[in-house]
């Protein structure tokens, strides 16, 4: 075993242009890696490993024939929300058992057309409802860094695969932190791009004014390639921007000077009940980030602090209706009844579990008439107020730096009991998804326990190349994302 | 006491679009079920809606020919309910920013020129159509998703005459502006109708009871008859009408209760994250205005003021836009449009009706027609004949000039046979030929018999006239 699966898809891609590996050996490992470890890490929730070795043969053929793509070859794991034709697409949900999926995702197509080899379905939270992947149906995932804690979520398995090397890079989505929070949580790097930035065709939709497909990677640069290789204008989704593609990828080139660039600090992003190693790890980063030659300006949020009920009132309602039609009628899980109506419920009452019954009925509460003014309404206006923070902070700096959660990976099964003390973490990553802009999770620092700590870098609009450029120059002058997990 | 019935329609129109609403799926009528689907259509996870903008054409050239004012700003929302004939269990709508706003209908009910006003028109996506078999319920999602619109009219009708002539009106221009065929048994025109009834006098509205989804125009006039009668029955008896939607039972012409105001759906709308707003430039609302076809009202007016056509002629014509446009395809060939008409009043809707064909399906084309009113004007064939000519054709086809010639009906202009019989006609018929000098002018018409029957109806009789009078008169 040459340990292929350890490499990041730059290193891969360069040993496969010149010919030292091939993607069927990076396959083999990275199955080998799997079977060595996920027996306790629990990452995946199906591997196909036939088609896997087919598709790097292909990948292997093409390369012969004289193809070139960065991700050529390279194997991804992917969240079980995204249709691929062919397999089953569970959404870790009882619901969508027997569902297999007529059609590929915009993101798997661009992927399969660049030559990635699509490895398996990774574990998550019930329809990305969580913030822990201990809301699966299906599985429970561990942090690679101490299997007695969470992994975050909901992309818990797309981040949990990549640190244990059981991936070289997963795709995830992000509707209120579910990219960047397991990527702190297990030491990764992960982009919410923009919202427009990447098809959401073939995402099954949790919230659809602020679902973003992203990626999760061993290093900035690998998000970069990897976010090149999935966005683009798609016409089968209308809220997907018409707009160039820049060479994220390329880009970056090992440049780590930071000079000419303004970096906001939040003054209200320093939570209360924050873990003082969260805050110290943070404004060492911050601090660092000013050596390479940044200038650090302090900015304000205000309306930040309204994320959480804006977030869980416009998330819940989109909610509502986007899972109405897992009904039982034309796919999926069915408990019959005397009528539809009571066919509906008995369906619905066995396939969801407990988190997604409660955001459903949250939605339809808001939604409902004579509550609607009240809360929904009134929830768009105060997210108008949270992107006008925004606008008004990117006028002063280019980037902002904040932490990503305001505790490291805490232990399995430690807020089960209360979702509303779960909720409160998302407080940090939640105003990205509102506003619409992009932001990136990469690692800063460990905690006393040995579990990594993230760093948040949010750009603006359409402002990706900003957010990897200062990731990027931070990681090149420092050594967490080198560390790897003992898995034991 | 006297009641006054108010009554106001919700038009549910099907447009004439390739596609579905919100996905590349064609639809296709009678296609075999759950063949024109698609993940979109079916709502499978993560399908996304995208508009189709021949839909909002269509639609804003519906409202341009209502006079309805196109909002510049629209948007879509969702519509929550849960049903199987929804394939995600909520249908995308307008709720608050239709496409069009305002608008009216003008047309003569019992002899009396009514206008009646609309409050909307706005787009949305159509239902799968749902069976019910023994012990099971079917459904077939090839109509689920097509294109939709729905036509808002104001409480502003008073009876089932009203209704239906609004509805036929409103038809008519669906058909002429090319938005819908319209076809009532094919679903591509339904009502839901709301009636209420209250004390003449009374300002405020009565109860109001819906009644839901008829296709029928027949059914519609009755439902509203008897829905009038039966609210007025319950306030005369000193009851009270409950707001309610009601079905209608064709078999039995009545109304039933299917659901109060208490159990009314919540829908919950709210607006559709999937779909950007539509905005709609005064350029386009231009461009489309100057594309729009000419409405059967227009049409009429032309049809009298430029052809001379008689008021009557023009209004049958244009009552069908497929007649209208078949006329219009002869007087492409001909400017005789009298002719036309009356061969069209006459001989095509008799032999049309005798045969229950449609004008498309009739053997005598618009260019044949054409030749045959050709044929008479040259003064080749006299009128019967030319009217023979058109049966010969409508039955079993064929060029006009080769029946006239194999079936030797040209007439007979030339001078020296016409004379052969005029003198014959002369000749044995002193009696006649004596009172026409003697100042009986009439006489002169059984001599002219007498050559028309030598010749077998061939002579022109123009012609033979001409010739009797010279040689009586000279
Ligand atoms: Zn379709």
């Amino acid at each position: 075993m040459a340990d292929l699966h350890k490499l990041t898809i730059a290193e891969l891609s360069e040993k496969l242009a010149v010919g030292e590996c091939t993607s069927v050996e990076i396959v083999n490992d990275v199955l080998a890696a799997i079977d060595a470890t996920d027996g306790k890490v629990g990452a995946y929730l199906t591997i196909d490993r036939s088609s896997a070795l087919e598709q790097a043969r292909a990948a292997d053929a093409a390369r012969a024939a004289g193809k070139k793509n960065p991700m050529l070859g390279i194997p991804v794991a992917i969240k079980d929300l995204l249709n691929v034709k062919g397999q089953s697409c569970t959404c870790a949900s009882k619901i969508l058992e027997g569902y297999v999926a007529p059609y590929d995702a915009t993101v798997i197509a661009k992927l399969r057309a660049a030559g990635a080899v699509l490895l398996g379905r990774v574990n998550m939270d019930e329809f990305a409802m969580g913030s822990s992947t201990e809301n699966s149906a299906l599985g429970q995932t561990r942090n690679p860094w101490n299997l007695g804690h969470v992994p975050g979520g909901s992309s818990g398995g797309s981040a949990a695969s990549v640190a244990s090397d059981e991936a070289i890079a997963s795709l995830g989505s992000d509707t209120g932190g579910s990219i960047r929070q397991p990527a702190a949580f297990c030491g990764c790097v992960g982009v919410k791009p923009t919202y427009g930035r990447v098809s959401r065709y073939g995402l099954t939709a949790f919230a659809s004014s602020l679902d973003q497909i992203g990626p999760i990677t061993k290093t900035v640069k690998d998000s970069a390639i990897l976010l090149e290789a999935i966005c683009g204008h798609d016409k089968l989704d209308s809220s997907s921007i018409e707009m160039d593609v820049p060479a994220f990828g390329k880009n970056l080139t090992g440049e780590t000077s930071l000079v000419g660039m303004k970096l906001g600090l939040p003054k209200e992003y320093f939570v209360e009940g924050m873990d003082p190693e969260v805050e110290k790890a943070v404004r060492d980063a911050v601090a660092h980030c000013k050596s390479l030659g940044a200038e650090i300006v302090e900015v304000s949020l205000p309306n930040s602090k309204y994320a959480i009920a804006v977030y869980y009132i416009i998330a819940t309602a989109e909610a509502s209706a986007n899972l109405a039609r897992f009904d039982g009628i034309r796919y999926g899980l069915r408990v019959d009844g005397k009528d539809p109506i009571e066919l509906y419920g008995k369906t619905r009452a066995a396939g969801f579990g407990s988190e997604v019954k409660r955001r459903i009925i949250l939605g339809t509460y808001v939604l409902s008439s004579g509550y609607y003014d009240a809360y929904y309404l009134k929830a768009q206006k105060v997210r108008t107020l949270i992107r006008d923070d925004f606008t008004a902070a990117f006028k002063q700096c280019d980037a902002i730096l904040a932490p990503v959660t305001p505790t490291a990976a805490y232990k399995l099964g430690e807020k089960t009991d209360d979702p509303l003390k779960m909720y409160l973490d998302d407080i940090l990553t939640t105003p990205v998804n509102l506003a619409g802009n992009c932001a990136l999770s990469l690692p800063c620092g460990f905690s006393s326990g040995g579990l990594p700590i993230g760093l948040q870098i949010i750009g603006d609009a359409f402002a990706e190349e900003t957010i990897l450029k200062v990731g990027h120059a931070y990681e090149q002058t420092t050594e967490w994302h080198t560390r790897k997990p003992e898995i034991s | 006491m006297k009641y006054e019935a108010t009554i106001g329609l919700e038009t549910h129109i099907m447009q004439k679009t390739n596609t579905k609403m919100f996905c590349a799926c064609k639809y296709e009528y009678g296609a075999e079920p759950n063949t024109h689907v698609c993940p979109v259509c079916l709502g499978y996870p993560g399908a996304l809606p995208v508009m189709n903008e021949k839909a909002i054409e269509l639609c804003c050239k519906a409202g341009l020919l209502l006079g309805c004012e196109i909002n510049p700003y629209s948007k879509w929302d969702r519509k929550n309910y849960f049903y199987p004939d929804m394939a995600k269990n909520y249908q995308i709508t307008q709720a608050d920013q239709p496409l069009c706003l305002g608008g009216q209908v003008a047309v003569e009910v019992d002899g009396e020129m009514k206008t009646f006003t609309l409050e909307r028109i706005h787009q949305e996506e159509n239902a799968a159509k749902n069976t019910h078999v023994a012990g099971a319920s079917l459904v077939d999602y090839n109509r689920a998703g097509t294109a939709l619109m729905e036509i808002v009219s104001n409480p502003c009708m008073h009876s089932a005459a009203d209704a239906l002539a609004y509805l036929t009106a409103l038809k008519q221009i669906m058909e002429y502006g090319g938005i819908s065929d319209c076809n009532p048994e094919k679903g591509q025109i339904r009502s839901d109708v709301n009636v209420s009834v209250r004390p003449v006098g009374q300002e405020k509205l009565g109860s109001k009871v819906e009644i839901k989804n008829m296709n029928s125009f027949a059914f519609i006039q009755q439902a509203i008859e008897y829905e009038i009668d039966r609210q007025i029955e319950v306030l005369e008896s000193g009851g009270k009408v409950v707001q309610e939607t009601r079905g209608f039972d064709s078999d039995r012409g009545e109304t039933f209760s299917q659901r109060t105001k208490e159990n009314a759906h919540d829908y919950r709308y709210f607006p559709e994250p999937d779909l950007m707003p539509v905005k709609i430039s005064a350029e386009q609302i231009g461009q489309w205005r100057s594309e729009l076809p000419e409405l059967p009202v227009q049409r009429r007016e032309r049809y009298v003021k430029e052809l001379g056509l008689p008021e009557y002629d023009a209004g049958v014509l244009t009552a069908d836009m497929a007649t209208s446009d078949w006329f219009e395809r002869v007087m492409v060939h001909t400017r005789n449009a009298k002719a036309v008409s009356n061969f069209i009043m006459g001989e095509m809707m008799r032999l049309l009706s005798e045969h229950g064909l449609s004008i498309a399906e009739s053997k005598v084309t618009p260019e044949k027609l054409a030749e045959i009113i050709a044929l008479i004007d040259a003064k080749t064939i006299s009128t019967g004949a030319g009217k023979q000519v058109f049966e010969i054709i409508f039955n079993e086809g064929g060029d006009p000039k080769q029946i006239v010639e194999e079936k030797g009906m040209a007439q007979v202009s030339d001078d020296s046979a016409l004379e052969g019989w005029a003198d014959e006609a002369i000749a044995s018929n002193p009696k006649p030929v004596e009172e026409y000098k003697a100042g009986n002018a009439a006489s002169i018409n059984f001599l002219m018999g007498q050559v028309m029957k030598a010749s077998r109806g061939k002579a022109n009789p123009g012609a033979v006239m001409q010739m009797l009078k010279q040689k009586l008169d000279g």
